[in-house]
């Protein structure tokens, strides 16, 4: 079958192959060069060894974008996942119009990070005018509880979807034995089923985390950065870096901030797994 | 013990449905407004319902499709979403399908660069992609799947491999026995019994690639081509103050679509959403 197979290689692999060279490959790997050069246009590169590491190191505003990343991520994993798995659990207890609220809450994730963030925009701008409060523009703590608030809004739903999953799979056995021996819904809870689903979990905050690292469109659309960069995250500080000023050396740092980032959300995901995936029990 | 359980059963169901309305909200907000005149749009009325006086009827629907060339965007969006998918699906497939039945270097090699590929940020490779994709012309609406489909490889890629592990190996072997080659054994044999996990990536492929703002912004020219989300924030980000009633109508415009979509399959969709993850 091997043999057979392999003759046929071009036709199975060479269409998916070719395009992942052209649309990852090439760009990822003139991505690392670059980050060491000079540039315009990948044609007129040239090279300036770690200079652009040495500046990115000490930019102010990337180093805020990170911190605020951070602050952000971590307090949005607690949130959506807490609220998620909160959900499942309601909606795995057999009540009323559990289909209908399972479709609603899982609504938001079909519409678009930019139009999610220009409705949240609308909502969150009129609610602060009318308590007297600064608008988004100005005004970097509401900013991020705006995006909090959006992202569980969008996030909770689908995460909710893995858990339920990951409830139903719980064998029925298990938990009719924990209760015959006397053990409350609470007991149950964190001594059958939380390890029963820490594969959910595991995705789940592989997942959330990700997202919160990597999210664009929205901090884009509700406060793109205002005020000041103050309410700026890590991917549209790379983006500004690049498009949003005017001379030589801004492509470069733009690069080189680029591939720190990928390197911190390559290794926060790596330990996250390995974190996680050892509290995983065999069924 | 039976009634107690009743009673916090009625109770949870109430705040379920209490969340669910507060989680309609926003949408709902905007399709309001969508509806009353502009000068009543503002911060003190955008709470209210609207009245005889402020009642608009259609026409900023009207507006926003007449004007801003809403249809053209809704037709870019669907011949790249549309395009995208299936290419990704019928490749993708084939790819992974390769990969787990020939075991060799190579294979392994490429298995762990499609996962790499889902780890890294797209701010990585932004520019340089869109540089490539302008050189090599990949950069109008009918032939940007090519980028769709090196970019989103990796997750199908991966999501595929994981269930074509849990395929017998017998039932192909006997088809290759009884005469067909790779090809015929791969599309009469192998492609129907991934049925399920073709619908689990086409859904999650097509979510990603319909809401996808910062690809088709910078590999697309802005000037003649516009998918939805790059209209909407085309739209917002001009100049001088934004019209909020054809605004909010284009919000609404771009969501209709999304929701009936949703309603029809949401079996499947939900279904997809819940098995892409155990895959991963």
């Amino acid at each position: 079958m091997d043999k057979a197979l392999k003759k046929y290689s071009p036709i199975f692999v060479l269409p998916t192959l070719a395009a992942f060279i052209i649309g990852f490959v090439v760009p990822f790997v003139q991505g690392l060069y670059l980050s060491f050069c000079k540039f315009i246009t990948v044609d007129n590169a040239s090279w300036v060894g770690t200079g652009n590491y040495r500046y990115v190191f000490t930019e102010p505003s990337f180093r805020h974008a990170f911190g605020f990343t951070v602050s952000f991520a971590v307090v949005s994993i607690i949130l959506i996942n807490a609220g998620g798995l909160g959900l499942a659990l309601l909606l795995t207890r057999k009540l009323k119009g559990t289909n209908v609220f399972r479709t609603i809450f899982f609504m938001p994730n079909l519409i678009g990070g930019i139009v999610l963030g220009y409705i949240w925009q609308i909502l969150i701008n009129c609610i602060l005018s009318l308590a007297g409060k600064p608008l988004l523009a100005l005004n970097s703590t509401a900013g991020y509880w705006g995006l909090i608030i959006l992202m569980c809004w969008q996030q909770i739903g689908y995460m909710m979807i893995i858990y339920i999953a990951g409830l139903q799979n719980v064998p029925d056995d298990i938990i009719e034995a924990a209760q015959i021996d006397g053990a409350s819904d609470l007991r149950t809870f964190i001594s059958v089923k939380l390890p029963m689903i820490m594969p959910s979990i595991t995705i789940c905050v592989f997942l959330t985390l990700t997202n919160s690292f990597k999210l664009f469109d929205q901090n884009l659309a509700l406060t793109s950065g205002e005020p000041k960069h103050m309410t700026e995250m890590v991917a549209l500080n790379i983006y500004n870096t690049f498009y949003a000023r005017a001379g030589l050396q801004w492509h470069g740092y733009g690069q080189a901030k680029a591939v720190v980032f990928c390197v911190i959300v390559i290794l926060i995901s790596l330990i996250q797994l390995t974190a996680t995936r050892s509290r995983e029990v065999q069924q | 013990m039976e009634k107690r359980r009743k009673l916090s059963d009625h109770i949870w169901t109430i705040i379920l449905a209490l969340l669910a309305v507060a989680y309609c909200y926003p949408v709902f907000m905007i399709l309001i407004n969508s509806f009353k005149k502009e000068r009543a749009i503002g911060t003190g009325s955008i709470f209210k319902l609207p009245s005889k006086e402020t009642f608009n009827g259609l026409a900023h629907y009207v507006s926003a499709i007449e004007s801003q060339g809403f249809l053209k965007s809704l037709g870019f969006s669907l011949l790249i979403t549309i395009t995208s998918v299936a290419a990704i699906l019928l490749f993708c497939s084939m790819c992974a399908w390769y990969i787990t039945r020939v075991e060799n270097k190579f294979t392994k090699a490429l298995y762990y660069l499609f996962v790499f590929s889902m780890v890294v940020p797209f701010q990585m490779v932004m520019f340089t992609l869109s540089q490539t994709a302008d050189k090599l012309g990949l950069n109008r609406p009918f032939n940007i799947w090519i980028i769709y489909l090196g970019f989103g490889a990796g997750l199908a890629v991966f999501m595929f491999a994981g269930f074509m592990k849990s395929i017998p190996l017998e039932i192909e072997e006997a088809s290759m026995i009884d005469g067909c080659n790779p090809i015929q054994t791969f599309f009469l044999i192998v492609l129907p019994i991934l049925k399920p996990t073709l619908v689990s990536v086409g859904v999650l492929e097509a979510m990603w690639v319909w809401n996808d703002y910062l690809l088709p912004t910078l590999v697309l020219d802005i000037r003649k081509y516009k998918t939805i989300p790059m209209l909407i924030q085309y739209f917002r980000g001009g100049y001088g103050k934004v019209a909020m009633g054809p605004m909010m109508a284009s919000i609404m415009l771009t969501i209709i679509p999304i929701v009936i979509v949703y309603l029809a399959g949401q079996k499947h969709i939900i279904k997809g959403v819940a098995a892409g993850a155990v895959k991963g």
